[in-house]
Order: C-alpha cells, then sequence, then structure tokens
C-alpha cells in the first residue's frame, strides 16, 4: 500500500505547485497561445497592422512544396540522428560495460563531448570539413574525394546528422550504460549457464530488459532532433544547399525572422507542435506495449 | 548423471587467497553440501564449479573430464541461484524452455519436457504468467524448473531458500531431497544454514576461511568434529567450550562439550558450578543459560520436564568425561 500525505485547504497544496504553473504558463501556455492566434493573421511587413484569414496560412503551407519538402528532410534527419546515437551509444554502453579496468576514465572521456554546446559542435565540425581549409575535407581530397558540402546536398545532411548525433552520444551512453548496470547479474550468468553465447545474451535477454531505457531514449532523442539541432544546422549549413537541410524548425526561423513571414511561421510552430505531440502520444501508445518495465 | 572431482582447488582475488586448496570427491548421484558462514568462501567454491569464476589453482572434473577451462554452457550443469535469476520478460513456461530453445531442440519436445518439469513441480496452471506474477516459492520452483528441463549431469545449488520465510524454506527443502532423489542426479548445494546442511546432504563439507575444515556424513559431523570451528558452528544450540586447564588439560586447550550431554544439579555437586541467567522452555525440551565464575556461558539442554534451577540461582555442572571433546590452542581436535 501506498502511504499519502493529506494536506487539508487548498492554500497551500496550491502555493506549492504555484512556481512550475507560473513558468509553464509563462514560457509554455502564453508564447503557445500566441502562435495560434497569430496563425490565424497575416500582418503586415512593418507590424503595424494585421489581417485575418482563418486557416488561410495553414492552407498555403499545406500546398507549399517547399514546406511539404521540409517534412520528408525532417523525418530523414531525426530518423538519422536518432539511429545515429543511439545505436552508436549502445554499442560504446556494451564495451564499457564489459570493461572492469580503465573503465572510470573511458566512460568520463566518453560524457564529454555532453558538455558541448550545440553551436559550438556545429561550428567545429564545420572547420573540419570546411570545403576550403577543412582538416578532414584536405585528407578526403587526398583520398581523391571531393568534399562538398555547400554544394552536394547529402553531404551536407550526411554532416549535420553526424554533428547533431555526436553531442548526443554521450547523454545516450549514460542512459544505456545505467540500464545495463542494473540488470542483475545473476540473469545474465542464468543465461550463459542456460547455453547463451554474448550476442545470444543479449539479443534475448539484455536487450529487452534495456527496453524501458530505449523507450525512453527514442521520445528524447526525437524531441531533441526536431528542435534542439537547430544551432547546428544554422551554423554548418544554414539549412542549405537548396533547403536540403531545412528540417521544420529551421524553416519557422528562416520564414518567420529571416523572410518576416510572421503568420506563416505562426502557422509552422502551430503544426510543428502537433506532429511532436502525435508522435509521443503514438510512441506511447505502440511502443511502449511492447516495453517490460 | 556424473561424477565430480575437486581437487586442490584454489582461487585468488589479486594478492587475496579466498580459498586454499578443496578437495572433494562426489559420488554419481550424491547429494553434497557446502556449508559455512559469510565469506568463508563457500559461493565463491560453487561459481568455480559452475565456471562462473576463474580457477586460480587445481583441477575440477566432471564426469572425470577437466572443465577448468570450459565456458559454463559447456559444462553440462545447471544452477540454482538465491535470487533465482529468472527472465523477468519471459513466461515460465519461456523461462524454463530457455536452454533447450538456445540448443535448437525441436518446439514440440521443448514443450513436452517443460510439460514434464511443470507436472513435477506442480506449477502447470502458471506456465503462461510472468516471474512478477508468481509467489516466492513459485519462482524458487521456477528456477528449478529451469535446471530439471536441461537434465543437467550436475545440480548446483547457490543458498536458493534464504529468500523464503521459515515455514515455506522447511517445505521447500523437503521437495528439493526428494526430487533430487527421484532424479538420481548429482548435487552441490551451498548454505550458511546448518539444519539445511544437516537434512538435506548425504555429506556435508564444512567451511572455514577458505578451507574445508571437515567433509563426511552429516551426523558423523555432528558426532565428532574434527576442528572446534565444526564443533561450534553445527549444532543449534551450539557446543558449550570450557578451559581444559581447570579440568587436568594443557594450557590454551578447549573442552567442547554439547549442550544435551551437560546435566544440572545441586550446587557444589558437579564438576563445575555456574549461575542461571537465562531460562528458555521450547516444550518438548529446555535450554538454560548459565554464567561460570569466569565469565564463560554455557547451556544446556534438558527434557522439558526435568526440574529447573531458579534464575540466578547456583547449579552444580556435570558430564560424562567420554563426550568431552579436547581441542588443541589452533582448534583442532586432540584425539
Amino acid at each position: 500500500m501506498e502511504k499519502r500525505v493529506i494536506f487539508k485547504g487548498i492554500w497551500l497544496p496550491l502555493l506549492l505547485v504555484a512556481p512550475q504553473m507560473l513558468i509553464t504558463a509563462v514560457f509554455f501556455f502564453y508564447p503557445a497561445g500566441q502562435a495560434v492566434w497569430q496563425s490565424l493573421f497575416i500582418p503586415d511587413p512593418f507590424g503595424l497592422s494585421m489581417q485575418y484569414v482563418g486557416l488561410g496560412n495553414f492552407e498555403y503551407l499545406l500546398s507549399d512544396p517547399y514546406y511539404r519538402a521540409s517534412f520528408l528532410t525532417t523525418a530523414v534527419f531525426s530518423t538519422l540522428v536518432t539511429v545515429v546515437s543511439m545505436g552508436v551509444a549502445l554499442y560504446l554502453a556494451v564495451l564499457a560495460d564489459r570493461l572492469i579496468k580503465g573503465s572510470g576514465t573511458y566512460r568520463t572521456l566518453l560524457i564529454w563531448p555532453y558538455a558541448v554546446a550545440p553551436a559550438v559542435a556545429g561550428v567545429l565540425w564545420m572547420f573540419m570539413f570546411n570545403t576550403r581549409v577543412g582538416v578532414i575535407t584536405w585528407y578526403l581530397g587526398q583520398l581523391g574525394y571531393d568534399w562538398n558540402h555547400v554544394l552536394n546536398g547529402s553531404e551536407a545532411m550526411g554532416l549535420v546528422v553526424v554533428a547533431s548525433a555526436w553531442g548526443r552520444i554521450s547523454y545516450n551512453f549514460l542512459f544505456f550504460l545505467a540500464g545495463l548496470q542494473s540488470i542483475p547479474r545473476s540473469v545474465i550468468e542464468a543465461a550463459a549457464i542456460d547455453g547463451a553465447h554474448f550476442w545470444t545474451r543479449f539479443r534475448t535477454i539484455v536487450f529487452p530488459l534495456l527496453s524501458p531505457t530505449t523507450f525512453f531514449l527514442l521520445v528524447v532523442n526525437i524531441v531533441y532532433a526536431f528542435f534542439e539541432t537547430f544551432g547546428v544546422i544554422h551554423t554548418i549549413t544554414a539549412g542549405g544547399p537548396q533547403q536540403s537541410t531545412t528540417i521544420l524548425v529551421y524553416k519557422v526561423f528562416a520564414d518567420g525572422f529571416v523572410g518576416q513571414d510572421l503568420g506563416s511561421s505562426a502557422a509552422q510552430s502551430v503544426i510543428l507542435l502537433l506532429v511532436v505531440g502525435a508522435l509521443t502520444v503514438l510512441q506511447f501508445k505502440y511502443v511502449e506495449r511492447k516495453v517490460h518495465y | 548423471m556424473a561424477t565430480l572431482t575437486l581437487e586442490n582447488v584454489q582461487k585468488s582475488f589479486g594478492d587475496t587467497k579466498v580459498i586454499h586448496g578443496v578437495d572433494i570427491d562426489v559420488a554419481d548421484g550424491e547429494f553434497i553440501v557446502i556449508v559455512g558462514p559469510s565469506g568463508c568462501g563457500k559461493s565463491t567454491l560453487l561459481r568455480m564449479v559452475a565456471g562462473l569464476e576463474g580457477v586460480s589453482g587445481g583441477e575440477i572434473r566432471i564426469g572425470g573430464k577437466r572443465v577448468n577451462e570450459q565456458e559454463p554452457m559447456d559444462r553440462d550443469i545447471a544452477m540454482v541461484f538465491q535470487n533465482y535469476a529468472l527472465y523477468p520478460h519471459m513466461s515460465v513456461a519461456e523461462n524454463m524452455g530457455y536452454g533447450l530453445k538456445i540448443a535448437k531442440t525441436p518446439k514440440a519436445e521443448i514443450a513436452a519436457r517443460v510439460q514434464e518439469a511443470a507436472t513435477l513441480l506442480q506449477l502447470t496452471p502458471y506456465l503462461k504468467r510472468k516471474p512478477r506474477e508468481l509467489s516466492g516459492g513459485q519462482r524458487q520452483r521456477v528456477a528449478m524448473g529451469r535446471a530439471i528441463v536441461r537434465r543437467p549431469s550436475v545440480f548446483l545449488f547457490d543458498e536458493p531458500l534464504s529468500n523464503l520465510d521459515a515455514k515455506l524454506r522447511v517445505q521447500m527443502r523437503l521437495e528439493i531431497k526428494q526430487l533430487q532423489r527421484k532424479l538420481g542426479v548429482t548435487a552441490l548445494y551451498v548454505t550458511h544454514d546448518q539444519v539445511e546442511a544437516m537434512t538435506l546432504a548425504d555429506r556435508m563439507i564444512v567451511m572455514n576461511a577458505g578451507v574445508a575444515d571437515q567433509i563426511g556424513a552429516p551426523l558423523d559431523v555432528y558426532a565428532d568434529p574434527a576442528t572446534a570451528f565444526v564443533a561450534g558452528f553445527i549444532g543449534s544450540p551450539p557446543t558449550n567450550f570450557l578451559p581444559a586447564a581447570r579440568f587436568g588439560g594443557a594450557e590454551g586447550e578447549m573442552l567442547g562439550i554439547r549442550p544435551e550431554h551437560l546435566t544440572l544439579g545441586a550446587a557444589g555437586a558437579g564438576r563445575i558450578d555456574g549461575r542461571a541467567v537465562s531460562i528458555e522452555p521450547l516444550g518438548a525440551e529446555t535450554l538454560v543459560h548459565l554464567r561460570l565464575e569466569d565469565g564463560t556461558a554455557v547451556t544446556v539442554r534438558q527434557e522439558g520436564t526435568a526440574e529447573l534451577p531458579a534464575e540466578g540461582a547456583e547449579a552444580g555442572l556435570s558430564w560424562a568425561t567420554g563426550e568431552e571433546m579436547r581441542f588443541d590452542d589452533a582448534g583442532r581436535r586432540l584425539r
């Protein structure tokens, strides 16, 4: 039986949740409400007047081929970032879990990239792959490969995926390692006695028992790929070339703050909000069922 | 079915030696219990037999074949863990059939063997459940079922009953014994509970600080302990130890007398006097705790109907010289 402390009256509980509610209201409900409101208008370029257009902004967006392309770009980008960062992190965590000597150093070094801000990470990768002075570009040139992410859309996508996934690996690694270490040793030993070799044990015992961690990271990483990769994309490609790395959140920024089309930008924010909300609900509904807590 | 032989088996963790050369010869179908206090190395010894710990020295043979370098899965053993170590995401049937599935046994045969084991362990109604939906005793049975289904040559038990309540422990103890008899599988069983050791073992090994102090049938070990440690560890309440110098022995020697071999009489009439400090009537028998002049605590076990001294009263202790066990200052038995 769970024991609960019960407070009498309504004022103390209200007071206790008030700070959180205030922050949520100021930084989420108010801006989100503003976005919904603005998405129904087209303001003039000087911001002096607004014209009500109903769902006109949405209609225009959904028939815009650039916007639809941005959806596909986002899907490709977020899938790649999630798969790469989680895959590499899981691989490293499994190795670190087996390590006995020097595991402290190894872990510390693996966690460092997480401390690097996305924009700084972006600049780092941008310089390494710079088409004129980049170290890696130069080596690739020596090998006979002409790297140019400024002109080549696939290379640009590859670069922003790697740069975004890189900083994320540390975070995922931490969670995977903690998840691996919370699996009782005796269960693994029992499987070993039952005849399961390393890979079989991983597939049939470790990975299923790790599923709560994997599920959590899946949700968090997709949200990360949707929103927080802005800094990386802005510094490396600025959405180019030819919008090949313009993910939804970057388009919100580009259309709204660069293009000054605030109505469309607001409508895009609303759509983005709905997409992420729907994705999360979907994940909880369908993926979580297969998770063993 | 196989014999199990340990020959001068040693284990060190870094510079610390935890097992100092253990020799055992287990006959086919024999039930051997390793008993000792925590930290004596008994679990480490078992894990070495299982292949979960490396062997630092000596040799382990199963069915006459050296297994030191073999992986656990190649040793033809099954182990029941203290915390059961069931796979939480699999049903009872999947848990029991896991080993067979990995060995690529045909599905029909897996189902048949799981069914057979489930019947034997009265688990049939629970085959579809997950471990978390079972009680402690049922989980324990599933863990045993998982071991049985694979038909190994040796069963290893690592304190399998210590997570159960007292009543269930007694019941499962009986079941384990009957099961082992029925299947005729060689079994190595580790416990810190001397009652479990006495009741289960064909022969028991009393371990103390990485050394096998004595190996023998439970009653032989009880009646004729080889060291002071064995005399003190096996038997409840434990053997009383008196300084032998008071009774004509050498300085430093100890005299061991079991509580049931002591009789109480009038003060001054026995071989030594003590003050009764507390009395525990248990019905069929009564334990009388006394304190000697020099502070030594002594326990007397007598019939429930025997006359009792008053608490705080002086009483005389006597015993037959033939019941005395003499130990030298290193704890070795003097004969």
